[in-house]
């Protein structure tokens, strides 16, 4: 058997470096991957392992600075994504390359563009190869919708489907699960394996070990930059994996030690109704108790936005149309976000980058974010207003090195200078310093290194102990399934279903997500 | 009656420098690049219109140079902007400086003054007509462009998601380059109806912000062709009524005139209010004003 | 660095203008001659040239502000053409306040109509979504437009036939600053001044300051801490208003003691190069004042001093330092050289 033809994809001793001087970051140092053609591989590794960088390089988005790409044989060195392209790799980004206003038939030709006569797009003829591929792959979308009617799970459909239009031989796929239900995922891994069948191969970059195990031929870790190994997917186990990954021995899932003990109710909204373009509440009611983690679950974007925003700024006839909403006793349903913010209440945002962090600012200012109105860091002079109190700020960031681990222990420093995981835990930092009662945690471990997961799930059980309510609002279904004490899920902007800890399964919620559980509360 | 055909005559006309300017801007917005030079660009193109007109005694010609300075500046617009990733509104206002600063410098060195240009001799304009057609077969094409052709789709993934449009393996860079070039060549031409057809020479600020009212005319067209015509037409007859309203009497005082100061300000409350009024509701393409 | 790339943008904006005069056929050193010379030649030159600077303050500190919420105010021009037109007509229908009183008040009229004007730019924008841009070139218009017609035909002065209003009562006249060869050079140097030292406190120190720049880096962050954004842009651009009402005082109290239609030499847009040149410190906008009040100054002799050029030479200094400053990829680029060029000495250092 000719070795050199059965490889669809090889990476050898790739390097690449960003930066300069001291600020030089290595993101892949030596990196070594071997694909076998018509299979699935899976390459896993922390955020910041490497993984995107590699993927980057193969599919001629960046270019490294040493090593060498082969492509079913033969060596290549792409400029640009459009070679790839030419040679038959095709990726699936994790944020979809898709525009939302445009109809998907739109978003599936821009490229590869067939003109008619005077230079006019040829729509028909596109239109019935796509219709021709959805019906052989049994994967059906409407061409003349715009994306941004449709559900994620179907986007996903539409970035497969760019790719099959171009005929791509190899598919990479980067996170593709991040977004999708449980049922979601199994109607995509095996299209994927029928995409093998077929002869193609796929690369599936991903964090979840389960998903590997359930999917891939083989795997191939990567950490700090660099191969740790490769093995047949037969022969893993997720702890063997997850040591790879992170270099010692992990808590997969960290358990709470003690029972919680609902006490007061710490949050409350009844019948909060939102109706506007694409965001939507429909009658949604829900408690958090003093000393309970209350999880929500659901595919993004079925409300959990906007629930969020029903909380912070209730005021705002955008967020809210009606309902009632009662924080730590309060009803604040007329209160403005500045008013809520005064209140002992945290909020960890969506997006860290979007909604919580100053990039170009110092860390202090960083921790001042939401805590500009409380006293501690801010003194009221009467006539003059508010006068930042630069040495609270300063002690701030030095409990928040030493109670949160925050690095680099260096004031002054932007926040874009931090890593993901250490802009998340200056985040935290920055909450529990209003010592909130009801904390809204959403996304807390998104982007965070599974070392950091662990810490961060045991500072929530550890607040939750102390009698913090928490409405904890994740995609990682682990993560609702593992901290939570009630789980609540949401659909279209409805509550559809509620269980108890210990009472369900991934594949009970997936239904529920899906909006496939009618009857509601089980 | 003919006092309203003579109405709609001159709204069209007026609408005219308008239009060209707004589908400049369009052009620019949709691929992503916010246009805050069209001023300057209306400016160049109308004194580089003058110029070339009563040195060559063709107005083609003058069109032709008006183009040719709207490429030239908003190359360098396109420049900072795009590979040197400047802010696109100070360097837009940049733009609109150095064209204010560059016009009265240069009819100083040929005219020896740095008011008007000479006159240009009647039989030398351009034709209203001229124009008012070539103004309405843009708006046509460049909607079909936009909506039918591929390089249409390209500007508007420019636009809306440039990622999309690289990782498809289009050259955004160039995509925006280029359409940021065809808006300053249209609003120059804007410029140059203004010179040669609307007056009888450049004179000093004659564009009077119009570089911004197309702009609003863009915004409240919701950045779409028609739409954006519609509006300028709009404004042009709010210029139209203005020019109308000069000498006209105060119906409560018949012996006293409207003031002209308030008659004057007449399109620029217009477009005030037009902004203020509709825009909350219209989306600007995603990526607008964003580097890639 | 920050100033580092400030003082090139400046040289390099310079140069480049004079490369201009050049090829209009004049001699770069001569034209630079007669700038330093215009502008601080005389004691009488340097008096005029802080003239200028004292209004350039104003508007350099009102873009300033606005600029740190996200706002590009282009209006300070029409926002000081009202505060001005509100600080003549105070001082023309009350004209016997007493001195040590009368400057405040009709500067509070100023600040009152300057900001409110400047509010609606910021109104319109926090609650109607309306770019700045475009509503404050708009109220610039219609402000000229209102100013013309109270001067011609409300408060005008019959005993000339020049444009201005009648003059406002001698309690109103604000102090001269001696030594500077009868140079109109009043207090209003001094306000100034003192304006951006209290900005500059406000910016770092207060909390006020801090919602403001959290708004102008990242509305959604600042949404998700509780800052009303709305509110914050509508202050700000007030807040510019009134800095840009500024200009009254030196204008109007300090200098004509009357509205003068078209006195300001577009104070309002050398005023965002002032500020552009300053980088968004208050500090920073003295000496950036001063020099853009050298050049005003300087260029206006050119005129009469050579044949080609003229004073709109400023435009294209400010417009070139302005792209300059703003060019990001340039620093970039420049940034890199150096970095190799150091890391080329570290390395022979080691070796």
């Amino acid at each position: 058997m000719n070795v050199v033809s059965s490889l669809a994809i090889e990476l050898r001793n790739i390097s690449k470096s960003f930066g300069s001087g001291e600020s030089r970051v290595f993101a892949n140092t030596d990196v070594n991957l071997s694909v076998r053609r018509g299979s699935i591989h899976a390459i896993v590794g922390e955020n910041g392992a490497g993984k995107s960088t590699a993927m980057k390089i193969l599919f001629g988005m960046q270019s490294a600075d040493s090593g060498e790409v082969h492509v079913f044989g033969k060596s290549v060195r792409w400029r640009n994504p459009t070679e790839a392209m030419a040679s038959g790799i095709g990726m699936v980004h994790q944020h979809f390359m898709l525009a939302g206003p445009h109809t998907v038939l739109e978003n599936i030709v821009l490229g590869c563009e067939n003109s008619s006569a005077f230079g006019i797009l040829d729509t028909k003829k596109a239109a019935s190869r796509l219709r021709e591929l959805c019906e052989r792959y049994s994967m059906p979308v409407d061409p003349d919708r715009a994306i941004e009617d449709l559900p994620v799970g179907v986007q996903q459909r539409v970035e497969i489907l760019k790719l099959l239009y171009r005929d791509s031989q190899v598919f990479i796929l980067d996170e593709p699960t991040a977004v999708l239900t449980p049922q979601e995922i199994e109607a995509l891994f095996s299209n994927l394996r029928r995409l093998r069948d077929e002869g193609r191969t796929i690369l599936i970059i991903t964090h979840k070990l389960k998903e590997v195990l359930a999917l891939s031929d083989e795997v191939t870790v990567l950490r700090q930059g660099k191969t740790v190994g490769s093995i047949q997917t037969k022969q893993a186990s997720a702890e063997l994996l997850a040591e790879w990954m992170v270099g010692r021995k992990v808590i997969l899932d960290v358990k709470s030690e003690a029972e919680s003990n609902p006490g007061v109710v710490r949050m409350k909204v009844t019948d909060l109704v939102l109706d506007s373009n694409h965001a939507m509440l429909k009658n949604v009611s829900l408690e958090v108790r003093a000393g309970e983690i209350v999880g929500v679950a659901g595919v993004e974007g079925n409300g959990q936005s906007e629930l969020l925003r029903a909380l912070l700024d209730p005021k705002n006839p955008l967020s809210l149309n009606s309902g009632k909403v009662e924080l730590l006793g309060h009803d604040v349903s007329s209160w403005s976000s500045s008013q809520i913010r005064r209140l002992q209440v945290g909020f960890m945002p969506e997006d860290r980058h979007r909604d919580g962090m100053l990039l170009d600012e110092s860390v202090e200012l960083n921790i001042l974010l939401g805590l500009q109105n409380h006293p501690a860091f801010v003194s009221e002079i009467p006539g003059v207003g508010g006068v930042i109190r630069k040495s609270a700020l300063k002690q701030a960031l030095e409990r928040a090195w030493v109670d949160y681990d925050l690095r680099p222990r260096q004031s002054g420093i932007p926040g874009r200078s931090l890593s993901g995981g250490n802009q998340q835990k200056l985040v935290i930092a920055r909450e529990f310093e209003h010592h909130p009662e009801f904390l809204v945690a959403t996304h807390p471990t998104r982007g965070v290194d599974v070392g950091a997961i662990e810490w961060i799930h045991r500072k929530l059980f550890k607040a939750r102990d102390q009698g913090t309510g928490i409405l904890l609002v994740s995609s990682e279904l682990d993560e609702i399934l593992s901290l939570s004490d009630r789980i609540i899920v949401m659909f279209q902007g409805a509550v559809v279903a509620e269980f108890s800890r210990g009472n369900v399964s991934a594949q009970q919620l997936g239904l529920a997500m899906s909006g496939g559980l009618k009857g509601g509360h089980a | 009656m003919d006092e309203m055909l003579s109405l709609l005559g001159s709204t069209l006309r007026l609408s005219a420098p308008l239009i060209f300017a707004a589908m400049g801007g369009l052009l620019s917005e949709r691929s992503g690049v916010i246009h805050i030079a069209l001023e300057g660009m209306m400016m160049v193109g109308g004194f580089a219109a003058a110029v070339a007109t009563l040195s060559f005694h063709s107005p083609l010609v003058g069109c032709a140079a008006a183009v040719i300075a709207g490429l030239a500046f908003s190359a360098l617009y396109a420049a900072l902007v795009i590979p040197f990733r400047a802010n696109q509104v100070v360097a837009g206002t940049a733009i609109n400086f150095l064209a204010a600063g560059v016009v009265p410098s240069v009819s100083k060195l040929l005219y020896g003054n740095t008011g008007s240009t000479p006159s240009i001799p009647l039989d030398e304009r351009l034709h209203w007509a001229g124009p008012v057609v070539g103004a309405i077969v843009l708006v046509a094409g460049l909607a079909l462009l936009l909506a039918k052709t591929p390089v249409g789709l390209w500007i508007r993934f420019a636009g809306e998601h440039p990622h999309a449009l690289a990782s498809a393996g289009v050259n955004v860079i160039r995509v925006r380059f280029l359409s940021v070039l065809a808006a300053g060549a249209l609003a120059a031409m804007g410029g140059a109806t203004l010179s040669l057809s609307l007056s009888s020479a450049y004179s000093r600020n004659m564009t009077a912000a119009r570089g911004f009212m197309a702009l609003a005319a863009l915004i409240f067209g919701k950045w779409k062709a028609w739409p954006a015509f519609a509006a300028c037409l709009l404004f042009g007859f709010a210029e139209a009524l203005q020019n109308r309203l000069q000498g006209v009497a105060l119906p409560w005082k018949p012996d006293e005139t409207i003031p002209v100061q308030f008659i004057q300000m007449l399109p620029y409350l217009v477009t005030l209010v037009v902004l203020a009024g509709f825009v909350g509701r219209s989306r600007a393409p995603k990526a607008l004003g964003t580097q890639f | 660095m920050k100033l580092l790339r400030s003082l090139l943008a400046l040289a390099l904006g310079l140069s480049l203008g004079l490369a201009v005069t050049a090829m209009a056929g004049e001699n770069p050193w001569h034209v630079l001659q007669v700038l330093i010379k215009g502008a601080f030649g005389t004691r009488y030159d340097l008096g005029m040239t802080l003239f200028y600077m004292t209004p350039l303050l104003f508007t350099g500190l009102a873009v300033t502000v606005a600029f740190r919420a996200g706002l590009f105010n282009i209006g300070a021009e029409g926002q000081l053409t009202m505060a001005a037109l509100a600080a003549a007509a105070v001082g023309v229908l009350f004209p016997n306040v007493s001195a040590g009183w009368a400057w405040l008040f009709a500067f509070s009229a100023a600040a009152f109509v300057g900001g409110g004007w400047a509010a609606i730019a910021g109104w319109l924008k926090a609650r109607r979504g309306s770019h700045e841009v475009i509503s404050t070139i708009m109220l610039n218009f219609i402000a000229a437009s209102i100013a013309s017609y109270v001067t011609l035909y409300v408060l005008k002065n019959p005993e000339t036939q020049s444009p201005e209003t009648l003059a406002v009562g001698p309690g109103y006249f604000l102090p001269q600053i001696p030594g500077l060869g009868d140079s109109p050079v009043s207090g209003a140097l001094v306000c100034g001044l003192l304006s951006a030292a209290v900005l500059s406190w406000v910016f770092e120190r207060t909390r006020w300051g801090f919602e403001m720049k959290v708004v102008g880096q990242n509305e959604s962050a600042a949404r998700m801490a509780g800052i009303s954004v709305g509110r914050v842009q509508i202050l700000a651009m007030t807040l510019s208003g009134i800095l840009a009402a500024g200009v009254a005082l030196g204008e109007v109290l300090g200098s004509a003691h009357r509205f003068k239609l078209g006195f300001s030499p577009d104070y309002g847009f050398i005023g965002i190069a002032v500020a552009l040149l300053a980088r968004g410190s208050p500090l920073a906008v003295i000496p950036s004042a001063f020099l853009f009040g050298a050049l005003h100054k300087g260029t206006a002799d050119l005129d009469i001093e050579t044949e080609h050029v003229t004073r709109d030479l400023t435009l294209v200094i400010q417009a070139l330092i302005i792209a300059t400053v703003s060019a990001e990829g340039l620093w970039d680029i420049w940034a890199r050289r150096r970095n190799i060029k150091i890391k080329q000495k570290g390395a022979q250092a080691h070796g």
